[in-house]
């Protein structure tokens, strides 16, 4: 199984937009991708209200992780996104 | 008796205006019933939710798109919400265990729901998104209208059970009349926009949920009623009202009581534009800028350049008269994405307002250094004062950085207890005070101010807190230095003569209630302040406190303010 230990770069959180953009970029991966944070169980990464939940804030890391052909390529990207300002960039 | 005649509910106003008018109802949030039975067809069953769920969730795309901006955004995450993979399967989960459909939506929904409201803070304010999801997702499926406030073809008082923020933000203003809702608090966000636009607002109203469309009622916002189809004594009691309280809104001068004793009248502002709208205003001035708009929703720190732009503008808009800039009051519950804190337990209570220094003195520097720079530029000297003080170290501290950094009238809030019991030895190290009556009120009682249902021990005519006003404005007159109060208290006409008596030189407050505060000001001499004052504090009770100084009040005054 692969995995990507990353910390959360968005100012607000996994909150509000950047939790939007994150859980629409996992389900689009259609892989089963799921996050915990710290030592936590991991949640479904396609479910906003579990990303939510978790309540991970500013600097906290995650680990997200899944399996299958393209996990790897699929979690760098999702672990990218994680560690962008996603409340800084705006949509066009 | 025909009940429906001469029905009067009751709940909390927003203002003082009143008004006449048909109810609007915001239709309601469908009902479940709990206990109906399981479908026949279970797959058929499944079918339906999930087609309920997915129009939802375009439904609500679409108005996200129309809405744009913050709205915008709060509508597109609800949508996803109710396309959640886990909602979905969960609710579906259920039906294949023998619930209805509408049960199945209603508990999944409500795992949730339990889950964000014990997280608290920010997560338990979506709570209102997931149930108008749950709501609209119920309503679809029993064949009901969408939830929500209708397009109005009449002016009209809306009665709701609740309105959620989109709900607020999709009302057509110039045909809302009123706003009746059964639950919310007066701190909420309809109750703060309404008084915001001078509608007037009644919330925690039992028994508004019988009201039906087109039913007449009058809204008083100042006895905080509700009457149902009223008669022409009624109704022209409220276009009196309605008159005297726009000829009250014409009058400019300066606060001042019968016998020439000024007491400042200033507004309350969050922006360059809040301003910029009182250029032609009658307030002597601002007597609280709080410039946290500036901070919040940022990943950076706004620059010096940034923040002198905007204090520059602020203090053109208001040249030549008194503008009072608090520094930045965020902290744990309004998080700064460059002020990083872990979790804190308790928020209210953690590292907040002047606090930050304690991490991020630079933040204050900067904001002291931009606001000098507006201060040069403008030819104005704005006073600038700190939030949430607690000791006399910290006003020392703040007045030593604040006069370093060219600031000529340093002042601190007064909103802790403790830098009330002290405040001799606060003001001591400071030109002025100016009392938050909001968060004294809150730590002093003990209770946030964000609970509706607590709204009782809020109440700022609580004897343990008019004594720590009592006290701060005592030190004041003492030393001979401004105590100011730019809480919302200052608003309500009986408390602004209590704080007159008390000893307060400025009463700072949203601009729509300066009038009426103007006029119950100008009928009393400061002695008969100083006895309402004291009548007051001699209540044990906050009921029996303002009851005191009510009865002494001018009769007039009572009868145009409805006091």
């Amino acid at each position: 199984m692969a995995q990507r230990t990353v910390v959360v770069a968005s100012g607000v959180g996994l909150h509000a937009r950047p939790a939007k953009l994150f859980t629409q970029a996992a389900a689009a991966t259609g892989l089963g991708v799921t996050i915990a944070k710290g030592d936590g169980p991991p949640v479904d990464a396609a479910s906003i209200l579990r990303v939510m939940a978790l309540g991970v804030k500013h600097g906290e890391e995650v680990t997200i992780s899944a399996e299958g052909d393209g996990a790897d390529e699929a979690l760098d990207g999702l672990a990218e996104l994680l560690a962008t300002d996603l409340d800084a960039v705006k949509p066009a | 008796m025909t009940a429906v005649a001469s029905q009067v509910l009751h709940g909390s106003g927003v203002g003082r205006g009143a008004v006449v008018g048909p109810v609007a109802r915001a239709h309601p949030a469908p009902r479940v019933q709990q206990d109906q039975p399981g479908p026949e067809d279970r797959e058929a069953a499944k079918r339906a939710v999930t087609e309920a769920f997915a129009a939802v969730a375009a439904s609500l795309e679409q108005r996200a798109e129309q809405a744009g901006g913050t709205i915008g955004e709060v509508l597109g995450a609800t949508a996803l919400m109710a396309q959640d993979p886990e909602l979905v399967d969960q609710t579906r989960t259920r039906i294949d265990a023998g619930a209805a459909a509408a049960v199945a939506v209603d508990r999944a929904t409500a795992e949730f729901m339990d889950l964000f409201a014990a997280a608290g803070g920010y997560l338990a304010e979506r709570v209102t998104d997931l149930r108008s999801v749950r709501d609209r997702v119920v309503a679809r499926l029993e064949g009901l209208p969408e939830p929500g406030v209708p397009a109005l073809a009449r002016p009209s008082v809306v009665v709701a059970e609740d309105l959620s923020p989109a709900d607020t933000a999709a009302l057509e203003l110039d045909k809302v009349l009123g706003i009746v809702i059964e639950q919310g608090g007066p701190t909420g966000h309809t109750a703060i926009i309404a008084g915001q636009l001078g509608i007037p607002c009644v919330v925690r109203v039992r028994g508004a949920a019988a009201l039906q469309d087109g039913t007449e009622v009058a809204v008083d916002a100042a006895a905080g009623t509700v009457l149902v189809d009223p008669d022409e004594t009624v109704r022209a009691n409220v276009e009196t009202r309605r008159v005297a309280l726009a000829t009250l809104a014409e009058a400019s001068g300066p606060g001042q009581t019968a016998d020439g004793h000024e007491v400042a009248l200033l507004a309350n502002i969050g922006t360059a534009e809040d301003a910029e709208r009182l250029t032609d205003a009658a307030v002597q001035g601002v007597g609280l800028f709080r410039t946290e708009v500036l901070f919040l929703g940022r990943t950076t720190a706004p620059t010096e350049d940034e923040q002198a732009v905007v204090y520059t503008r602020v203090l053109r808009a208001l040249a030549g008269r008194k503008v009072v800039i608090r520094t930045l009051d965020a902290g744990a519950d309004k998080p700064l994405a460059f002020v990083t804190r872990q979790g804190e337990e308790n928020p209210a209570l953690g590292v907040r307002g002047f606090r930050l220094v304690r991490t991020a003195e630079d933040l204050l520097r900067t904001q002291l250094a931009a606001i000098g720079r507006a201060a040069r530029e403008t030819g104005e000297q704005p006073w600038v004062m700190a939030p949430m003080v607690a000791t006399v170290e910290e006003a020392a501290q703040f007045a030593a950085i604040a006069r370093e950094s060219g600031v000529a009238t340093v002042g601190v809030m007064v909103e802790v207890p403790s830098a009330a019991l002290r405040a001799r030895d606060v003001l001591a190290e400071v030109d002025f005070v100016s009392l938050g009556t909001n968060d004294l009120a809150q730590y002093a009682m003990a209770t946030d101010r964000l609970l509706g249902e607590l709204v009782d021990l809020l109440d700022p005519w609580q004897p343990a807190v008019l004594d720590l006003v009592a006290l701060t404005a005592q030190a004041g007159a003492e030393l001979g230095k401004p105590a100011g109060v730019c809480g919302e208290s200052a608003a309500d006409p009986v408390m602004a003569l209590v704080l007159t008596g008390l000893g307060v030189t400025s009463l700072s407050m949203s601009p729509a209630a300066v009038p009426a505060a103007r006029f119950a000001l100008a009928r009393h001499t400061r002695a008969r302040c100083v006895e309402i004052a004291e009548a007051a504090r001699d209540g044990r009770t906050a009921a029996e406190a303002r009851a005191a100084a009510l009865a002494l009040v001018d009769p007039e005054v009572r009868e145009v303010l409805a006091l």
